[in-house]
């Protein structure tokens, strides 16, 4: 019966010039079920999710609403079918309020379109309660957390009366605990009748909360499974295409003379004025990876300033090898270290070179590849080739294409095979996996254990629990700026961890 | 005393109707360096509109009506001239800050170029002054000219432009407009974030033509105004700097209304000091303090252009500037 089916989209295809992003892919949307759409970065869920909220027209196919063919040429017939979407990056105004926010678009107004925002903001607080979604409506979006931004996009669906929810990729922003809460609302959502569509590529969400799983792979369609008849081996090998090894395997670590010492460090914070890292003493050695696990703001990107230069410290000290580079230039930090940065865009890459100009970012003024202050293009361009082909970056033109147009995974190789391959005794790899998909994970999880096993000394910094559970060799918690524990990853339990990430425990450490 | 506020006023309301019009531009999303431009044409094409009057036949009691036709038609032909930059911005994508620039050098070449076509010399006049001709007096309300007895009614009602009091109103209306409306909100989404905008099905495009129109019609108004109560009616392809110092008072007004009505009082009232501080005497005793202080008259005149420089400099790196201005929007882009 085809009216068993809210929305239906079939055999949908999608072309970008020079990639076809959706070829003839169909998902079934049934009523007051949650289907997660599952594939890789660049697997073709957003673009198909985009065709369904109006944003692209398809090529071909079409997409019904309770069995009828419909049209949907923009975001207001979408709305107007009740289709609504919480964009991976939230389509927020910053300096409006809360409830500037939810009504803009579709405001109540009176004569000569003047906002009644008392109507709006009683609708606003009662859906609010409803749903237990907890906002404030007159705060700014730009003093808010991410996880009440959040909030604030789901209150727009549902003060349009969407009865078809579309969350691309909602959790990745989120911290555990507001994970937890997101998908108890998306069940009440289901449990009213209301129809979810889950966009991830994070197993365990996909099989914690969804119905059925639709899997999509280089923009073709794979299979749609029930949750209940399926594990995650079989659905990230469906992703991916390949078994994929899931759990990280690795030898006993053998650490050996210390290559980073951290001494009293303290940093300043960007937001107040007081120190963001506050007094941190730490060392790392060769052949083991160490990590500092903690919930996002603790202090752990300004501790990753501090040691690569990219802000200054307050106080303290770090060595390299035994010598002082506290106060060393950053080209001269770099000599000593390789950083992967948390933040690829703004740190990692210059967006408009092209990639083999990344490459050579800090290289460029070895012989190798400049002649009197002439850079050798032909040099650079072979080694540029060789990372790429070591380290299987994709891009469109190879060598000469431009950054900016490449993946985030790809970006991100890039930037791995340029530290990796400078070769320096330690490698600082903050958040080296985020936003990235099963397959790059897994490379990457092996290249920095394999970095290890050279003899490297990592210093990793993770918001994951479970790449920190499982690549560490040594976790540091940090909370509020301080370490407050140290743990060994065999004798701990993600639990604990979470305790002491929360700052409901501490152990006092020895100086 | 009565003469200094209402020499503040006569400086200070062009200053804010003209920031309200960048404001109107940057809140849409569109940078819009071209105000002083806007404010030439607006002024030319007011002071031709009196011309045709006059020469229509039309005399010194229908004064009133003639300037608010003037004031109207000024800021409607501010409107056809801000449409150069909306579509150079809007739909070619170009760079906003030289478009507003090309508006500022072509709008005193146009003209100058028409000035002396029509009147063979570097500026042109109306018939008799303007004083005479446009201004209140309370012989308009009581038929004895002279002064009302009460001070107040003499600071609003006696030697003052009703135009003064038509761009208060507009800019009361535009600024309620602004934030008490829906096409208000939806604007200044535009200028904070076109992608949300659009992902709420909001025309990006409309909205930031409409940004730039409305700022086109209050800057020719202000243009109108400008020339009327400043330059005696005159129109000599120049604003004094106006539009430049509008940007500025809309820069240390943080982009609000209420912010930039109390910048450009403050302003004003130093344009005025450098205007008038030989003849001002402020309770009246006969002593012309800032005269006999005998400090250079350059001094006072160099103040308000100096204060702007000191205000800029400390306040322009807290204040919130609209954060997709001055960024082509781009429908494609996600």
């Amino acid at each position: 019966m085809a009216e068993e089916y809210v929305i239906e989209m079939r055999h949908i295809r999608k072309e970008f010039p020079g990639i076809v992003a959706n070829d003839d892919i169909t998902l079934q949307l049934k009523k007051g079920e949650i289907h997660a759409l599952l594939g890789e970065n660049g697997a073709g869920k957003s673009t198909l999710m985009s065709v369904l909220f109006g944003l692209y027209q398809p090529e071909a196919g079409e997409i019904r609403k309770d069995g009828k063919v419909v049209e949907i040429n923009d975001p207001n017939d979408a709305t107007a079918l009740g289709i609504g979407m919480v964009h991976q990056h939230f389509k927020l105004v910053d300096v409006f309020t809360v409830l500037d926010n939810i009504i803009l678009g579709a405001e109540t107004t009176g004569p000569l379109g003047w906002l009644k925002k008392k109507e709006s903001r009683e609708k606003v607080i009662e859906l609010s309660q409803k749903y237990g979604l907890n906002v404030d409506v007159d705060a700014k979006v730009e003093d808010i957390t991410v996880g009440m931004q959040q909030r604030v996009e789901i209150l727009k669906m549902l003060y349009r009366d969407n009865e078809i929810l579309i969350f691309d990729e909602p959790t990745a922003v989120l911290t555990p605990q507001e994970i937890d809460e997101l998908m108890e609302i998306m069940r009440g959502f289901a449990r009213e009748g209301k129809s979810i569509l889950f966009i991830s590529h994070k197993l365990n969400e996909i099989m914690a909360v969804s119905d059925r799983v639709t899997v999509l792979r280089k923009g073709k369609y794979i299979g749609t499974v029930n949750t209940k008849e399926t594990n995650k081996q079989e659905l990230s090998n469906m992703m991916v295409g390949r078994p994929v090894q899931l759990e990280i395997t690795k030898d006993e670590a053998k650490p050996t003379d210390v290559v980073l010492e951290v001494g009293g460090l303290s940093v300043p914070s960007k937001i107040h004025k007081g120190d963001a890292v506050k007094d941190v003493s730490f060392d790392v050695r060769r052949g083991e990876i160490v990590c500092i696990a903690g919930i996002d703001g603790n202090g752990q990107s300004e501790l990753i300033y501090g040691i690569t230069g990219i802000r200054k410290s307050s106080k303290g000290i770090v060595k390299v090898h035994g010598e002082d580079i506290t106060k060393s230039s950053v080209r001269h930090k770099m000599e000593v270290m390789s950083h992967i940065p948390e933040d690829r865009h703004k740190h990692g890459l210059v967006l408009p070179f092209s990639l083999e100009e990344n490459m050579v970012l800090q290289t460029y003024k070895e012989e190798r590849f400049q002649n009197h202050g002439f850079i050798k293009f032909d040099a650079v361009r072979e080694y540029a080739e060789k990372l790429i082909e070591e380290y299987d970056v994709r891009s469109g033109q190879g060598a000469i294409t431009t950054s900016a147009s490449m993946s985030g995974g790809n970006q991100q190789k890039a930037i791995i095979a340029r530290e990796l391959d400078r070769d320096k005794d330690l490698i600082v790899a903050v958040q080296p996996t985020r936003g990235l998909d099963v397959g790059a994970i897994e490379h990457i999880h092996k290249q920095l254990i394999n970095e290890r096993d050279k003899g490297k000394a990592v210093l990793l910094v993770s918001l994951e629990l479970d790449e920190v559970l499982g690549l560490s060799d040594r976790i540091l918690v940090m909370y509020e700026g301080e370490i407050v524990g140290e743990l060994d990853p065999k004798n701990t339990t993600a639990d604990e961890l979470g305790l002491y990430m929360s700052g409901a425990k501490r152990q006092e450490r020895r100086a | 005393m009565v003469f200094l506020i209402q020499q503040t006023m006569l400086y200070a309301v062009p200053l804010m109707i003209v920031a309200l019009a960048g404001v109107c531009a940057e809140r849409s999303g569109i940078i819009n360096l071209g105000l002083e431009g806007i404010m030439i044409f607006g002024a030319f094409m007011g002071v031709i509109f009196i011309r045709i009057m006059q020469a229509a036949g039309w005399t010194q009691d229908k004064g009133q009506q003639m300037v608010i036709i003037a004031l109207l038609g000024a800021g409607l032909c501010g409107v056809v001239f801000s449409l150069l930059l909306a579509f150079s911005a809007i739909n070619l994508k170009a760079d906003q800050t030289i478009g507003g620039t090309a508006l500022n050098m072509l709008a005193p070449a146009i003209v100058l170029f028409f000035i002396v076509l029509i009147a063979h010399q570097n500026s042109l006049k109306i018939n008799g002054a303007a004083g005479s001709w446009f201004m209140i007096t309370s012989k308009n309300f009581t038929g004895q000219p002279g002064g009302f007895e009460s001070p107040i009614m003499n600071v609003f009602f006696n030697n003052v432009y009703l135009t003064t009091y038509l761009c208060v109103f507009f800019f009361i209306v535009v600024s309620i407009f602004l934030y008490k409306t829906k096409i208000g909100l939806r604007l200044r989404s535009c200028g904070e974030n076109p992608q949300a905008a659009a992902s709420l099905g909001i025309n990006v495009y409309k909205m930031r033509y409409l940004g730039v129109m409305l700022s086109g019609f209050l800057a020719g108004m202000g243009g109108f105004q400008f020339s009327l109560t400043i330059s005696n009616c005159t129109s000599s392809g120049q604003v004094a700097g106006y539009g430049f110092l509008a940007l500025a008072v809309m820069i240390f007004g943080n982009w609000t209304p209420i912010n930039i009505a109390v910048c450009s009082i403050l302003f004003g009232l130093f344009k005025c000091i450098a205007a008038v501080y030989a003849t001002l005497d402020l309770n009246g005793d006969g002593v012309y303090l800032l005269n006999d202080l005998g400090i250079s008259p350059y001094a006072y005149r160099l103040m308000p252009y100096v204060i702007t420089l000191i205000v800029l400099a400390f306040t322009s790196k807290s204040s919130r500037v609209p954060k997709a201005e001055g960024i082509p929007y781009d429908k494609g882009q996600r």
